[in-house]
């Protein structure tokens, strides 16, 4: 394998712009149009059209046209931690997406329990306060429910409904002060654009604490890897929340408003939320669990460049690399095991683009004998978390991060 | 933890933004308009497709109702009760049984 160099990763933003492009000019090619891949959903069904139909975007997994919900293909995992924009997964709840923005309209709203209410213009936004970076994973609540067993209702994702992304925005922090957050404020809540399509239904509305709106991390974002955001994953402006599931992160994000009560509104007290237990697991059937609302990520690990069912030479060294994330924190460690997790070894882990995003991981692995095995691969984070190895379940079908398994044959 | 574009730059600016503001983001935005695409995509004929088709496509298209797996019927019960009590869904009392039988004859649990 001539692969044992740096990590792919490891490209100037230059680089990744340039790779974008190239994919998107594939585009053309009618013979997308009539792709399908095979998602490998226990029971399935697994067949989903791949989709080329959605405006800025690359060759997508259908899930559902209306409102979009498009998975990433997972080979595009193999390119580097940063997803590409226009292969980053889509995932909205009510249909009703304005489809034209015009920055010089557009306006972000802080009001409620402050001092003084705040209409801020774009400009306002990207000229006014100070500009910050930041890279981090966002991932669905519900990205791999479709191996969930037994099988749960919702969106039937493999593992594509997550992506890793270099913010460029404002902190959350800087604009609540510019409005003056008063004393007694207990939570902040967001809301954006989206609407549903029946009047009386919720709008999607999410609320962190106070204290956690206000840490410096939370950031409004209006770039992901140096571009504006694509309109279906949230232009002009996306609340990022390095760490936290993607329920948080409200795309088109036109609304801010301190609340001096606990938000009690469906999407933040009823929906997305999980079992009170180790893992978010409980029996299926189990019920009378206490349930909050959904929180912190924990540590996931991929393998990128070999997929299950894979041949490589018995008693030669075989490339492996992949990905992890360590959910609220960082990468301590990806260790892979070809007995069934009897022994454990050390991964190289490639370069470090901030604790909240991906991280590349590479190693070589020495099948001895002819036969069938499977590759497991595990992450520890830096607060000494490691996936667990048996799946956890709950009836949404969230937080999925067992130890996955890689089955290659030995030949 | 954030890395400052300009670290330095930005630390000194914060009273005077601004320009520094321009320097350290170099990301102009532009408007958009767009066309999203439709799925004009049906539930397969049976017995209670078009209470189906009339009661449930104005909200979500049919595509991930079908790539949904295999679910008993106390399950497709406590969905379609779901889409009619947190999201409000307009159906008529008498089409809810009509509808959780197709579901249940499409994707019932073997």
């Amino acid at each position: 394998m001539a692969e044992n160099g740096a990590f792919r990763s490891m490209v100037t933003r230059r680089r990744l712009l340039a790779v974008v492009g190239a994919t998107g000019a594939a585009l053309t090619k009618p013979a997308w149009a009539q792709r399908m891949v095979d998602l490998p959903l226990p029971g399935g069904p697994g067949a989903r059209e791949i989709t080329t139909t959605f405006p800025q975007k690359g060759p997508m997994i259908l899930q559902r046209t209306r409102p979009p919900l498009l998975e990433t293909p997972f080979e595009v995992f193999d390119k580097g931690v940063f997803t590409p924009n226009d292969q980053f997964y889509v995932r909205w709840h009510w249909a009703l997406i304005p489809t034209e923005i015009d920055i010089d309209k557009f306006s972000l709203s802080v009001r409620g329990h402050v001092n003084k209410t705040l209409s801020l213009s774009l400009n306002d936004i990207l000229h006014g306060l100070p500009s910050v970076q930041l890279s981090a994973v966002n991932q669905c609540s519900g990205n791999s429910r479709g191996f969930f067993q037994p099988r749960v209702s919702g969106g039937e994702w493999a593992n594509g409904a997550m992506g890793n992304a270099l913010w460029t925005g404002v902190r959350l922090k800087d604009v609540l002060d510019k409005a003056g957050v008063k004393p007694g404020a207990v939570q902040v809540r967001f809301k954006g654009l989206d609407e549903p399509v029946v009047a009386d239904a919720p709008h999607f509305m999410k609320s962190l604490d106070i204290d956690h709106a206000r840490d410096g991390e939370v950031m409004i974002a209006y770039a992901m890897n140096g571009e504006q955001l694509p309109l279906v994953n949230g232009f002009p402006l996306r609340l990022v929340v390095p760490g936290w599931y993607a329920t948080y992160w409200v795309k088109m994000l036109n609304d801010i408003e301190v609340l001096d009560q606990p938000d009690t509104n469906y999407w933040t007290k009823v929906a997305y939320t999980i079992p009170d237990t180790q893992h978010a697991s409980i029996k299926p059937g189990e019920t009378g669990v206490k349930m909050i609302p959904i929180n912190r990520m924990v540590p996931r690990s991929f393998v990128t460049n070999v997929a299950s069912g894979s041949k490589v030479n018995a008693g030669a060294p075989s490339f492996l690399r992949g990905i992890a994330f360590g959910g609220d924190c960082g990468v301590a460690s990806v260790d892979f095991s070809i007995d069934r997790g009897q022994s454990w070894h050390q991964a190289q882990l490639g370069k470090d683009e901030g604790k909240y995003g991906f991280r590349q991981w590479q190693t070589h692995i020495t099948l001895p004998t002819p036969g069938e095995y499977s590759v497991l691969i595990r992450c520890t984070n830096s607060n000494g978390v490691a996936q667990p190895d048996t799946p956890s379940w709950n009836p949404a079908g969230f937080m999925r991060n067992v130890i996955e398994s890689t089955d290659i044959m030995a030949v | 933890m954030f890395r400052n574009l300009l670290s330095l730059a930005v630390l000194l600016s914060i009273a005077s933004t601004p320009l520094v503001a321009r320097a350290v983001t170099p990301v102009e935005l532009k408007s958009v308009k767009i066309d999203l695409p439709d799925s004009d995509k049906m539930f397969p004929d049976g017995s209670g497709s078009d209470a189906i088709n009339n009661n449930c496509l104005a909200c979500h298209s049919a595509d991930m109702v079908l790539n949904q797996p295999s679910l008993s019927k106390q399950a497709w019960t406590a969905e379609v009760n779901k889409m009619i009590n947190n999201y409000k869904a307009p159906i008529a009392p008498e089409d809810v049984g009509t509808i959780v039988e197709y579901l249940t004859t499409l994707k019932g649990a073997k």
